[in-house]
């Protein structure tokens, strides 16, 4: 149980030293979502989007949803350390050791989940240089909070699909052809309810969905859905995606 | 019969391994090997690249499930009993398995803790540990700075952090220079000696099982052909051995005739254009030999007499010498590959 725990800590204390020891990783996947934000912000901001209230304006609608689409990006795409762990042969001083299968997992996600926090965390900051404002503190806690459900369902998505590949290219790929649409049917660039009824069904299977509307509540006092419902979906949802992530890594193979 | 009893129960095993096989698809890369390690014991496994070294080794460190048969780890199920084995054994794999992006201390201090040593354990250990394998000056440098051989040196004192009861070493000296290769073949004898530690090393290295191993199993195709002491193995064989190179097979074969009808001569084996004689009295024996070169008019490019080593030991079992079924298997790969890019 001691070894356990300490295989979780040192898994994410190394999580933790190779982001640090990476900056172009850092800046790179920060970049994204804040190019996002910019031009996006710049091309629609004239426009009024019907579900959008008045007195609110496109930028501070979008800011919410860039910060989900950070989460998405970075939390499944941490997945891929699976990958370079598993070429690079680390995998095996892993897998040798004498821990639960479980704790290497929760190890693994923690430290995706610690950085992708990190990561969108930074983005907020930004945010708030191009005129964004967080009402106060207990908004930006259920911010973090969301953003850690967001973070547990794609970093386990990200382990599932690196679980079952081989190569890297295999995963990018898959991965990208999940993730864009996700972001684009979950209401981060555009408010759902402007969507034709059949498309918006689809958004309503989209934890994404669920993450960014709960986000744009906390922050700005817009949502589609309540918080709390918003809140138990995506718990609910975390708790299903962690157990069938420790399912796949546990069918993972180790060479 | 209390006595009896009472030494058999003393006995015990390190490693037992009955009847395992490892398949993937319709090819046996281990085809039901069975062998027994001592406690306290130099094991080695020898054989070619493609023999089924690795693939017996990640089975029995638990990295990978067997297809059947049963093996015990000091003392436990290797497939049952998995975290068991795992908390007894220390693993050097043929492939590096450092992270490249942390410093060997950390690689070291990591792997201490999951092991669950505490600190004033873990900074002992690590600080023997660095000494032994002379890498305490590159402690704290990154790995990917490290050079192939102190990433092998780091990584077999990763092996010996926690203190294993069984230490797996899979071609721990691949790479090494001559003085790196002795100093590391020296160590793990010291520490076998000191600890009364079991070690179970595959090698293609003949000098190396030579040198090292209490007893070794040669293994070819997957199945082992041969598994004593080095010395039984050596003295099993047909006495001394003079090794003649010819200019071709033809001449090799027309001399292999000759030479099976001089007494004396207890067998001979024919590999292409290079003959293996085996005798008890290699001096009267060569006489007889290069007469009937002489009378057949067969020229003769080489010849040396030997004492038996563990090469033709080798060569004994498989008909090959180890350097050749490499090439062998290299061909079949090159085969492979061609056929998978079309
Ligand atoms: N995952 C796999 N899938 C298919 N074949 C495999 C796999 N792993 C190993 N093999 C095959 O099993 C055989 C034995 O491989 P193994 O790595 O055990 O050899 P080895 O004795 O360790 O050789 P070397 O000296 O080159 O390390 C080889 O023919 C190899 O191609
Ligand atoms: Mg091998």
């Amino acid at each position: 149980m001691n070894r356990d725990i300490a295989a979780v800590y040192v898994l994410w204390l190394r999580a933790m030293k190779r982001f640090v020891r990476s900056p172009s990783q850092i800046i790179g996947s920060v970049a994204m979502p804040v190019l996002f934000l910019l031009f996006l912000g710049a091309g629609f901001s004239s426009i009024k989007f019907p579900g959008i209230p008045a007195g609110i304006s496109y930028i501070t609608f979008l800011v919410p949803g860039i910060i989900g689409m950070s989460m998405l990006f970075a939390a499944s795409f941490s997945g891929i350390s699976l990958l370079w762990d598993r070429q690079f042969g680390f995998l095996k001083e892993v897998m040798v050791a004498p821990v639960s299968r479980t704790s290497i997992l929760f190890g693994r996600v923690l430290g995706g989940l610690t950085t992708a926090i990190i990561q969108s965390t930074i983005l907020i900051v930004i945010s708030l240089f191009i005129g964004f404002r967080i009402p106060n503190v207990f908004a930006l806690v259920i911010t973090l909070g969301f953003m850690f459900l967001i973070g547990l369902i794609f970093i386990s998505l990200g382990l599932i699909i690196a679980s079952f590949m081989k190569d890297m290219q295999g995963f990018g790929l898959i991965l990208n052809l999940l993730i864009f649409p996700l972001f684009f049917l979950s209401g981060a660039i555009y408010p759902i309810t402007i969507l034709p009824a059949s498309v918006r069904y689809i958004t309503m299977v989209n934890p994404l969905t669920y993450g960014v509307d709960g986000i744009r509540g906390a922050l700005i006092g817009v949502s589609a859905f309540p918080i709390y419902i918003d809140f138990i979906v995506l718990s609910i949802v975390a708790c299903i995606m962690l157990a069938l992530g420790t399912y796949a890594f546990s069918k993972t193979k180790n060479v | 019969m209390a006595r009896i009893r009472n030494v058999a129960k003393k006995s015990r095993y390190a490693i037992e391994v009955s009847n395992l096989v490892k398949q993937y698809g319709d090819f046996k890369a281990v085809k039901g090997v069975s062998f027994k390690v001592k406690e306290g014991e130099i094991f080695g496994f020898l054989g070619p690249n493609g023999a089924g070294k690795t693939t017996t080794v990640h089975m029995l460190t638990t990295i990978i499930p067997p297809t059947s048969g049963v093996a015990k780890v000091a003392g436990h199920n290797i497939y049952e009993r998995r975290e068991d084995v795992r908390s007894k054994i220390g693993v050097v794999f043929q492939d590096p398995s450092l992270d490249d992006k942390l410093t060997g201390a950390e690689n070291l201090n990591f792997h201490a803790m999951i092991y669950g040593m505490d600190r004033e354990n873990r900074r002992a250990m690590i600080k023997e540990m660095l000494e032994m394998v002379e890498l305490t000056d590159k402690a704290d440098i990154l790995i990917e700075n490290y050079s192939g051989g102190m990433k092998r040196r780091l990584e077999i004192a990763r092996g010996l952090l926690n203190k294993p009861k069984v230490l797996f070493l899979d071609e721990p000296t691949i790479g090494l220079d001559a003085q790196t290769r002795r100093h590391i073949l020296d160590y793990i004898l010291n520490l076998n000696k000191r600890y009364k530690l079991t070690v179970f090393i595959t090698t293609h290295y003949i000098e190396e099982a030579d040198y090292l191993c209490d007893r070794v199993a040669i293994i070819d195709h997957g199945t082992i052909v041969a598994c004593d002491t080095p010395e039984k193995l050596k003295s099993g064989l047909n006495g001394d051995s003079i090794t003649i190179t010819l200019a071709d097979k033809s001449s090799a074969s027309a001399l292999s005739k000759y030479i099976r009808k001089i007494k004396k001569i207890r067998d001979v084996k024919q590999n292409e254009a290079v003959l293996y004689v085996y005798v008890n009295d290699p001096a009267s024996a060569l006489a007889s030999i290069m007469r009937a070169a002489y009378e057949e008019r067969i020229e003769v490019l080489n010849i040396e007499i030997h004492k038996p080593s563990l090469e033709d030991v080798f060569i004994h079992y498989t008909g090959k010498g180890i350097r050749e079924a490499e090439a062998e298997q290299n061909d079949r790969m090159r085969a492979m590959v061609r056929s998978r890019m079309r």
